[in-house]
């Protein structure tokens, strides 16, 4: 992902001719995205209060009833039961905890450590940038399902592993795209007037440079939920991620692989479910970079 | 008197942004003879760009809108022409030269390959003839070896060189009429020199009729036969150079000429021109510079003035010159 | 005014020098040498501006980065209040930051976007001083005042403000540490023609009311002849003038230098047709020509000139580094 400058840098006076072109995107809010994304984080607090039915209950008289739309389904199971006749509504709902809980918690990890990495590597240059960009190279160019699988096998899987697994890999990306940032920033006057008034790296840091990033880590922050959402919900298919019996949706997916044909809603519904909001996240993201296009305004 | 080149009436572009409609262009028009320079003076904002690239119609889409206005070239109109007609025009019959040479030019391109697209699109050439024409440009642009330069890349040229090879593919045609856009604004001062000899040079050589934009007025009055002084998108002062610089009548171009340094004229002060450029976007009523002017009067501010004549070829858009 | 200040010069360049090694390669082999500064000597009286002109590769923006102590010396010398700088202790080295105070060309890109002008101008003081809020907001208030900007302007982004407002505000915070010396470096060029005369009208007020000293470095030639006493010309690393101003504007002795000023381009339209432009390109810096590196596009160039560089020497009060002047 390229990274944005936040000043327009070489410019003169704002050009009347570069305005007109932007007049597209942007000011209007995106609805569907926020709507979405909103109603996700309300069922994953209110889980508890939402959900119809305890996810854990099992009825095996009750099993892969269809959801109230199809025939033979029941108002009792709004989207129908699984093979071991959970309802299926309550343990999305509880999923989306699950999903919210890794995606929040893992990109905000990935972000702290790798941003602080791209500062110290674009403010040092030089033989530190160097080291800590291989590192970054390196890290970048792990497989993550690889790493999670190993600790799957070795210390047992769990929501920690996951965390764990997923932000010790994606830091790398933050750090790329932040040291890209503020190698930009570096060039500009108002670093070295911040030099000549005797400022030292830490305030140069943490008061000029950091503020200055926070565009684009906002909008790389927002995108990368999405993937870490995928990602859990791989490892939870595969098995290495989080255990029976919490429901997560990548596990729901891998336990109706087998009924794919006959009771779609098994594995499909919570596949939707993913679907619906990744791309929330996915739009939110678009439209944030380019409403906080620097250009236009700041945040 | 023979039909000039470039005729301009009454041109208007108005473009259309969240802030509101741009009168970018607001009524301007002039006309350019063969052998002729005219240099368009004005800053940022005030629509001296806008006012060429109208004249070849590559104005920033879709938000602006060329309103009204006549433009003819040797006679035939332009507004009425479709975009495919339009096409053959630019390059061929109009050519601009631009502010930055480090993107004028495609890095990934030899300079070669740069100048032999305009020459084999408007002369039909191909292979060995094509090169010796491309080389030729090249000469006639004062570059050193040109057989070799052919094969050189724009990273590996001076910015001085790279406008030069920017005049070659313009002239390539050649055109009717040239528009350099501030082509010496990055160049050091020497190379500046050479570059405006160089233009003056081809002018002479090809009949071109040339409009040259700038904020520079030491460089109008070196190679510009008659100039025009734009502010807020319109011509407010028009006429011969040597006049204009000797006795300026509008306000605008006195105040702009007395606000400027010169070589050994050492004053104490320099006459600085109170407030700021105006935000197109919410022009006052009646003439634009009126909020900075230091003579306005009640009807500045209510009406614009048209271009009145103060003297043979010079006009001034002031109220001051409203014949009594 | 004199070039020659009878008092000690509050800033004095000897011998100064910058080279700047070009490493290639995996193992970063050292493959060239830039010569930025070459052996530059000047001094800026206190109260006084002097004007450093050239074109680009000539060592300006470096000169103007070594005073300011963004880059440090090759070799050479700066002596500041007559102490040299290179030996100063960490107070010493904190009064001469304090001292030497710069304001850049891009009003666009030398304000922190994300601060409030008042924290802008402030921040010197808050690195620097130990005085209290209040003290702080009565001097950024009273500098808003000297610079003409309203008192509301603190509250303010740099965004809601134009160009020259910019530049003001960029002034305002050079000042706070009331420094005795205040680089310049094109502070003009990027606003429109307009609104330079208010900025160079405003520096010179502030030169007279705070008795500061400007290093002025632009390519605009009638502007620097304009606000400079004495000025400088710099041509691949070196200096080949140095006089009063007016002296070397009108009456420039070194080829260099009359070439530069004849392709200045007076605006006076009755002004003799001036000397035919220098051909050649300005050689780079990293493969300076032999003897004097003027020679190759020189019109008056002799046999010594490519094997001997000429040292400076006076000649009519100035300083001219021409063996045409020996």
């Amino acid at each position: 992902m390229p990274a944005e400058p936040v000043t327009t840098g070489a410019l003169p006076v704002p050009d009347v001719q570069a305005q007109p072109a932007r007049e597209a995107r942007g000011g209007r809010l995106p609805y569907f995205s926020l709507g979405i994304v909103a109603l996700f984080v309300l069922v994953a607090i209110l889980a508890p209060l939402l959900s119809p039915a305890d996810p854990a209950d099992q009825s095996l008289r009750n099993r892969f009833r269809p959801p109230v739309w199809m025939e033979g389904g029941t108002a009792k199971h709004l989207l129908g039961t699984d093979r071991l006749g959970r309802d299926m509504l309550s343990r999305i709902i509880w999923g989306s905890r699950v999903s919210l809980a890794a995606g929040v918690i893992t990109v905000l990890i990935a972000t702290a450590f790798g941003a602080s990495v791209g500062l110290v590597a674009g403010y040092y240059g030089g033989r530190v940038d160097a080291v800590l960009m291989r590192v970054t190279d390196a890290t970048m160019s792990f497989p993550v399902i690889l790493l999670a699988l190993i600790l799957a096998v070795t210390v047992g899987p769990s929501f920690t592993n996951v965390v764990v697994a997923i932000a010790v890999i994606l830091w790398a990306r933050f750090a790329r795209v932040i040291r890209g940032q503020v190698l930009t920033l570096m060039g500009l006057d108002f670093i070295a007037q911040a030099r000549i008034a005797g400022a030292g790296a830490w305030r140069i840091i943490t008061r000029h440079l950091f503020p200055n990033t926070l565009n684009t880590l906002v909008v790389l922050l927002t995108l990368q939920i999405g993937y870490v959402i995928i990602v859990e919900a791989s490892l939870s298919f595969l098995g290495a991620g989080i255990p029976p019996p919490t429901p997560a949706w990548g596990s729901m997916i891998a336990e109706g692989r087998e009924f794919v044909t006959s009771a779609w809603w098994v594995s499909g519904l919570p596949g939707l479910a993913i679907l619906l909001v990744v791309l929330a996240f996915n739009l939110l993201g678009d439209w944030l970079r380019d409403t906080l296009d620097p250009k236009l305004r700041q945040l | 008197m023979a039909v000039p080149v470039i005729d301009v009436q009454d041109l208007r572009t108005h473009l259309v942004t969240r802030w509101g409609t741009v009168k970018a262009v607001d009524g301007v028009s002039f006309s350019v003879a063969e052998g002729e320079t005219l240099g368009l003076v004005g800053e940022s904002g005030s629509g001296k760009s806008m006012t060429c690239l109208s004249l070849i119609r590559l104005t920033p889409r879709p938000a602006s809108r060329m309103v009204s206005g006549s433009i003819r070239l040797d006679g035939d109109e332009l507004t009425r022409k479709s975009e495919a007609e339009m096409q053959k025009i630019r390059g061929r019959k109009i050519a601009m030269i631009l502010q930055d040479p480090m993107s004028s030019l495609n890095p990934v391109y030899s300079v070669g390959m740069q100048v032999r697209e305009p020459v084999s699109l408007y002369h039909g050439l191909r292979g060995r003839s094509l090169s010796a024409r491309a080389a030729a440009l090249l000469a006639a642009v004062r570059i050193p070896a040109p057989e070799t330069r052919l094969r050189a890349f724009p990273f590996q040229m001076s910015g001085g060189m790279r406008q030069r090879v920017v005049g070659a593919m313009a002239i390539a045609a050649p055109p009717r009429l040239l528009i350099a856009d501030e082509p010496t604004t990055s160049l050091d001062l020497t190379i500046q020199a050479q570059y405006l000899g160089l233009l003056e040079e081809l002018q002479h050589q090809h009949r071109l009729a040339m409009i040259f934009i700038t904020h520079n007025l030491g460089i109008v009055s070196k190679i510009c036969d008659r100039v025009a002084v734009m502010y807020a998108g319109r011509i407010v002062e028009m006429g011969p150079v040597r006049q204009i610089f000797k006795t300026p009548t509008h306000p605008y171009t006195r105040a702009l000429l007395e606000s400027i340094p010169r070589l050994g004229a050492r004053r104490d002060r320099l006459t600085a021109i109170e407030g700021q450029p105006p935000d197109l976007a919410r022009l006052p009523g009646g003439c634009a510079f009126a909020p900075r002017c230091p003579q306005a009067m009640d009807r500045c501010r209510a009406e614009a003035p048209p271009a009145f004549s103060v003297a043979p070829g010079q006009t001034s858009a002031c109220w001051l010159h409203a014949p009594a | 005014m004199s070039a020659t200040a009878a008092t000690a010069p509050l800033l004095e360049a000897a011998g100064l020098t910058k080279h700047f090694t070009v490493r290639r390669g995996a193992l970063g082999w050292s493959t060239g040498l830039v010569r930025a500064v070459d052996s530059v000597s000047f001094q800026i009286g206190a109260r006084t501006t002097l004007g450093l002109v050239g074109e680009s590769g000539c060592g300006k923006t470096t000169t103007s980065k070594l005073v300011l102590g963004l880059e440090q010396p090759t070799a050479g010398a700066i002596r500041f209040e007559g102490v040299e700088v290179g030996g100063l202790d960490r107070s010493g080295r904190r009064h001469y930051r304090k001292s030497v105070q710069a304001v850049f060309q891009d009003p666009y890109a030398s304000l922190d976007p994300r601060m409030r002008v008042g924290s802008i101008i402030a921040e010197p003081l808050v690195i620097n001083e130990r005085a209290g809020a209040d003290a702080r907001r009565r001097r950024v208030l009273e500098l808003l005042d000297l610079v003409g900007l309203p008192e509301r302007a603190a509250e303010l982004f740099p965004h809601e403000f134009s160009g020259g407002q910019r530049q003001r505000i960029a002034i305002a915070r050079a000042l706070a540490l009331s420094p005795r010396l205040v680089v310049l470096d094109e502070p003009v060029s990027a606003l429109d023609v307009s609104i330079r005369a208010q900025i160079l009208n405003l520096l010179r007020d502030l030169q007279r009311r705070l008795g500061v000293a400007y290093l002025f470095i632009a390519h605009d030639l009638a502007a620097v002849a304009h606000m400079s006493h004495t000025i400088a010309v710099m041509y691949l690393g070196q200096i080949v003038e140095w006089g009063d101003a007016d002296a070397v504007a009108l009456r420039p002795k070194h080829p260099y230098t009359q070439a530069l000023f004849a392709a200045a381009l007076p605006i006076d339209v009755d002004a003799a047709p001036e000397a035919p432009a220098l051909t050649g390109e300005v050689p780079s810096p990293l493969a300076p020509p032999g003897g004097c590196r003027f020679h190759p596009r020189c019109p008056h160039a002799i046999r010594r000139c490519a094997t001997e560089p000429p040292a400076p020497r006076e000649a009519d009060g100035r300083l001219v580094a021409c063996h045409l002047y020996e």
